[in-house]
């Protein structure tokens, strides 16, 4: 049986699945049902500083897409921080911890841009005894106009001085949470480890508007007849969020930084993902907002199974596995040939897979073959796009082979080559570094 | 249940009324918008989709099912009335699952078709109810064709001449149109008079006089028809039934099952219909099955179908088989009737004979069975009754003993086009009636504009 168990910045916790800093972690009710649901984690949702608490909107907060059968693809969210008052919420997450020992208990923190607002709130939460805080530099909306979240995410001088401040004033382990809404997360990830971050957690939510009501000619959620952007998340962010993980787990600058990867983690596949492009542990919100606490059971089993299936005993033996392999286009070998190719006792016939490719690719996949409908591809114009495979309905209907070295590609008349070959030494490529 | 719910003979009000209005209640009911949105997510979108080749009427189903599903039903319902202006009652009668249903991709998937029919009833009654119109009348053309038969051909063929700005009249022999739609498919599947709402809704348009208790044959010939209108379109159906060829055939209690159907689609009140205690269907198609399975509803304690061949063989679908099982209707194969048993005239049962097929040919065993029964219908199929058309001062040609057509719908006849049951080669479905009537309509219009 595989151990799952979780050791990050020296925050252990049963397994690597963490309730993200959200709604589902607002109070002390929802994260004890979560603890009993059995979440390894949780980050409490956002501290603000000690005074009146912020005010919500008393109107719709969320919005969403939607995939077939009303399945939850995207959320979005104008929820400002936690609402209710910070000695409240000192005292319940005293009190969670001491109830669940075993489990982690992160705080996420959002005060403003001044070193004097960080001094006081970090000796209150260190009073709590909770595992460690996290800098919540990622919130797009609301509190960003009032120059903290993600305009303090979107400034990498902000963000390292913000946690210098930080480190130099509490003990407990310090994780930054990025803002996606940036041209590179490498700046801000590489300015927190500059200020001596302990860690990085990304994606906070995107700028979105996720629809637009066609009888009111309104942004939703709508309130009052206006919407503002709100914080996009779910399934439909992941591609963006691993992306970004990635991208600073491969960053030499950054390299070794533990990293909590937050973006919408739904299965246990998903976490594993995260976790072999680098990450350490995962945050889930929109996926328990969706389906409940329970989810982490199949998470749990999920990840346990299948490293059980390909003999990972711990996290360590997969953590990163993925990151090596995330390169630049430029280094992609340009000699590695693939083919479409149909299971014809799998497909069911819709023919997507043509009118795809034949309409918007390569006209490489036949409609019918001697006037039987019929899928086929034709070797001489595919290109190994993926175009088919990605819509067809049937998994593992169409699967991609690679060419061995010398077989003929039927498209270009030539023999596959044994040798790599990138853009870097491309005979077309005017940059085309100069032969030795 | 009532005190002659077993009584011998043929008598009415064998159940209580509550369990008429039950039993006679939509088969399917209609998917509501939840279950339709879920429903109209499981279809794939295919590229050329299989479903809209094996709809006789070539309905872009794929087309429409999207539109319901991005929420715009009344986009589907002109999507379906662009093919089938009576895609309303071909979303409630078509055997989908020998026709769209059976070649939708999600059938070779995982044995689940998309419900097309459920949808597309969707989608019309969506239009329907809301009274949308989608189609104009063209402007006159000052050309007049007469219909012959307001039932689906006649209709569909009507309607599309309608939007070319011809003037249509429509000669009915029965007292109300619609046809089979009206007269001939089983109560349960177009009940809360549907076909005459149909009807007004497709006549609507504008343009089309409906003439009622008017038979050709009858009441005019067809070449007067022929001569007083620019064109004829002929979808008059099947007038005849098969006989049954058994000894003591014209017993009290023999009767048609179209007939029967006929009456009972027309039953102002169902307690009040006859109906034996134990009732004998002969045949093999849907008419059989729909006796059958009405015949119980109205609460005939015991119901047999006797085809003579087997399972196989039968034309009414497995579903339609399934539907009958599932209502106590028991299906016997391999019986050819021999002879009906009388006492005092009236039917006391049924002797048929087992069959084989031997080389091919259906034979008798020599060995028999006899069924007790107080009421037999006959449903092995129906005639054309070429007889009509006598006194056209031209024979039309017929083939099979139906009228012969080409390609376009025209017949031996100048100016004469035919569709639906009447002609040859046709296959008994209200949606086949339905696309030849209107492609018939498609060429009057070429030839009277041409």
């Amino acid at each position: 049986m595989a151990d799952i168990r979780s050791n990050f910045l020296g925050i252990k916790s049963p397994n690597p699945f963490w309730l993200a800093s959200a709604p589902p972690t607002d109070k002390a009710y929802n994260v004890e049902r979560a603890f009993k649901a059995g979440w390894g984690g949780v980050v409490w949702k956002t501290l603000g500083e000690e005074g009146p608490p912020v005010v919500n909107v008393n109107g719709p907060r969320y919005g969403a897409i939607w995939g077939a059968d009303r399945r939850l693809l995207g959320l979005n969210n104008i929820e400002l921080i936690t609402d209710r008052d910070l000695y409240v919420n000192l005292r319940e997450i005293k009190q969670v911890k001491k109830n669940w020992p075993d489990r982690a208990l992160v705080v996420s923190l959002m005060v403003p841009c001044e070193e004097e607002a960080w001094k006081a709130i970090l000796p209150l939460v260190e009073e709590t005894e909770a595992d460690g805080i996290e800098l919540n530099f990622g919130c797009p909306h609301g509190m960003s106009e009032r120059g903290m979240g993600s305009a303090v995410g979107q400034v990498p001088e902000y963000v390292e001085m913000v946690v210098r401040w930080c480190k130099q004033n509490t003990r407990m382990p310090v994780i930054t949470k990025l803002t996606p809404n940036i041209t590179d997360v490498r700046k801000p990830a590489r300015a927190a480890y500059a200020g001596g971050t302990d860690a990085v957690s990304l994606i906070n939510t995107i700028n979105s508007i996720t629809a637009v009501n066609l009888d009111t000619f309104a942004p939703e959620p709508t309130i009052d007849g206006k919407g503002s952007h709100g914080g996009y998340c779910g399934p439909a962010v992941k591609p963006i969020a691993m992306h970004m993980v990635a991208d600073i787990a491969r960053d030499s600058e950054t390299a070794g930084l533990p990293i909590s990867a937050i973006g919408g983690i739904t299965t246990w596949r998903d976490a594993a993902e995260f976790l072999a492009l680098g990450a350490g542990t995962v945050q889930v919100c929109t996926a328990a907002m969706t389906y409940g606490f329970k989810i982490v059971e199949e998470m749990a089993a999920g990840l346990s199974n299948w490293m059980d299936a390909k003999g990972h005993a711990t996290l360590d033996d997969i953590i990163g596995r993925a990151t090596p392999n995330v390169t630049d286009w430029q280094y992609l070998n340009l000699n590695y040939v693939t083919k479409a190719r149909i299971d014809q006792d799998l497909c069911i016939k819709c023919g997507r897979c043509h009118i795809a490719c034949e309409d918007t690719s390569h006209q490489a996949i036949t409609a019918t073959v001697n006037g039987v409908r019929r899928f086929e591809v034709i070797e001489e114009e595919c290109v190994g796009c993926n175009l088919c495979v990605n819509v067809c309905p049937v998994e593992d209907c169409i699967d991609m082979v690679s060419l061995a070295a010398g077989a003929l590609d039927k498209r270009t008349g030539q023999p596959v080559s044994a040798d790599y070959a990138n853009w870097t030494m491309h005979p077309n490529n005017p940059m085309k570094a100069a032969a030795e | 249940m009532t005190d002659r719910q077993y009584a011998d003979g043929i008598v009415p009000g064998r159940l209580s009324p509550e369990h008429y209005s039950h039993n006679f209640a939509d088969l399917h009911p209609p998917l509501d918008r939840h279950e339709a949105l879920v429903e109209a997510d499981r279809c794939y979108f295919c590229y050329d989709a299989p479903c809209m080749h094996a709809c006789p009427t070539s309905i872009d189903i794929p087309l429409f099912i999207r539109e319901i599903a991005t929420g715009n039903a009344l986009g589907a319902a002109k999507t379906i009335f662009d093919q089938n202006i009576l895609g309303g009652m071909c979303a409630r009668v078509c055997p989908t699952e020998t026709l769209c249903e059976e070649v939708c991709v999600r059938e070779e998937a995982e044995g689940k078709p998309v419900k097309i029919g459920q949808l597309q009833r969707f989608a019309t009654d969506a239009a329907m109810m809301a009274g949308k119109q989608f189609y104009e009348r063209g402007a006159p053309t000052g050309k007049r064709v007469a219909v012959v038969g307001a039932g689906p051909a006649g209709l569909a063929c009507a309607h599309r001449l309608a939007m070319y700005g011809h003037d249509v009249t429509i000669y009915e022999a029965r007292p109300k149109a619609g046809g089979l739609n009206e007269y001939g498919i089983a109560a349960y599947k177009t009940p809360q008079d549907f076909a005459q709402h149909e009807v007004d809704y497709v006549t609507a348009i504008g343009g089309v006089e409906i003439v009622n208790g008017k038979a050709l044959g009858r009441d005019f010939s067809l070449s007067q028809l022929a001569a007083e209108h620019d064109a004829v379109f002929l979808g008059m159906g099947l007038a005849g039934v098969n006989a049954l060829r058994a000894e003591g055939e014209e017993a009290d209690g023999v009767g048609n099952a179209v007939d029967y159907i006929a009456t009972l689609r027309q039953a102002k009140d169902l307690s009040e219909l006859p109906i034996g205690r134990r009732v004998v269907v002969v045949g093999g198609g849907m008419t059989a099955i729909d006796a059958a399975i009405q015949s119980r509803l109205l609460g005939a304690e015991e119901v047999t179908i006797c085809y003579r061949r087997g399972r196989e063989h039968m034309n009414a679908s497995v579903y339609e088989q399934d539907l009958a099982a599932s209502k106590g209707v028991i299906i016997r194969h391999w019986l050819l009737p021999k002879r009906v048993n009388a006492e005092d005239g009236k039917v006391t049962g049924i002797e048929l004979e087992y069959t084989r097929l031997a080389d091919g040919r259906l034979e008798g065993t020599g060995e028999t069975l006899t069924l007790k029964a107080d009421q037999v219908f006959k449903a092995i199929g129906q005639s054309f009754e070429a007889g009509a058309l006598n006194g056209s001062g031209a024979a039309i040609a017929l083939e099979g003993g139906r009228i012969r057509i080409d390609g376009e719908g025209r017949t031996s006849l100048p100016k004469v086009w035919a569709g639906g049951d009447c002609i040859a080669g046709g296959d008994d479905l209200t949606v086949s009636a339905v696309a030849q009537g209107r492609d018939a309509a498609e060429s009057i219009h070429q030839a009277l504009m041409g």
